[in-house]
């Protein structure tokens, strides 16, 4: 899919709830209780980023799209199991990630394995390095900037993707990845460096100095 | 610390996991090799890069269809 079909789209309508939005925790509460609103009002919130995550995984539309359908729908039926020991947020981005591993898995089954360790001793010195001034980001249009981030993860190997997805932009903690993996932490560690390492690498391209595209 | 160690504590010196022995090692040797620095300092622009852009609006045919099965799930609750 092209990044581009994902930009230009209306803002979605935001539907009221009694709950205050900024209270996740009142949301999820009310939304136990049987207050529909509530839960869409959850919905609203994290759909895009959601979506984001479907989409960083799988790097299918389709897949993104049911995986995504499938991780609210889930998490609507399981919600009453919802302890509160995390973020609902957390929660919700472990069972999409989950969607969209199967998802993956089963699109791609003899491409990769998610699950056989990787780690080798391959010299992971970087071999690029330039000046990037500062802020490099800024010498881009948001548009510009947002074609750029999604073809270099992308390029990217999913079981290096996936890592990186779930701990660098959704912030889950190095226990909770390898969780909802299913990979051990040095695992987890070891392809997070390989994967930070590949897109500075990647990203290198763009921002050098003098140098763009 | 040469330049090697460095990248293998990469991550956890980013993440501030390093033990304060190993982290002002890897200080040290920051301050004297600009090529380490230059990567510990692009990593980490890397990840606030990736970090802060904003997900893009959701398609309107993808939102409507994702709010329509959350509809239908809503009625089979209720039954």
């Amino acid at each position: 899919m092209s990044p581009l079909s994902l930009l230009s789209t209306p803002n979605p309508h935001r539907l009221a709830s009694k709950v205050a939005r900024e209270d996740e925790h009142q949301l999820v509460a009310a939304a136990k209780s049987g207050d529909i609103k509530a839960f869409e009002e959850l919905v609203n919130r994290y759909e895009r980023k959601i979506f984001r995550l479907t989409m960083n995984i799988t790097r299918n539309r389709e897949d993104a799209e049911d995986a995504m359908q499938d991780a609210f729908l889930k998490s609507y039926s399981h919600l009453k199991s919802f302890q509160g020991d995390s973020r609902f947020y957390t929660w919700l981005v472990r069972i999409a990630a989950n969607e969209a591993l199967m998802r993956l898995r089963k699109r791609r089954p003899n491409q990769f394995s998610l699950d056989e360790p990787i780690e080798g001793d391959e010299d992971l010195m970087p071999r690029e390095l330039q000046d990037w001034g500062p802020g490099p980001e800024q010498r881009f249009a948001q548009t510009e900037m947002r074609q750029i981030l999604s073809g270099v993860i992308d390029e990217l190997e999913p079981e290096y993707r996936t890592v990186f997805v779930l701990r660098d932009i959704e912030e889950l903690s190095t226990e909770e990845t390898a969780d909802a993996v299913g990979i051990s932490v040095p695992a987890v560690k070891s392809r997070l460096l390989r994967a930070r390492l590949k897109l500075r690498e990647k990203l290198n391209r763009y921002f050098r100095q003098g140098g763009a595209n | 610390m040469n330049c090697e160690n460095v990248i293998h504590e990469l991550s956890d010196f980013i993440d501030g996991d390093l033990n304060a022995a190993l982290k002002q090692e890897l200080e040290s040797h920051l301050r004297n090799c600009e090529d380490c620095r230059l990567v510990v300092d692009q990593t980490k622009k890397t990840i606030e890069i990736f970090c802060d852009s904003e997900p893009v609006e959701l398609p309107s045919e993808v939102r409507t269809r994702l709010h329509d099965a959350l509809r239908s799930k809503f009625k089979e609750a209720a039954h």
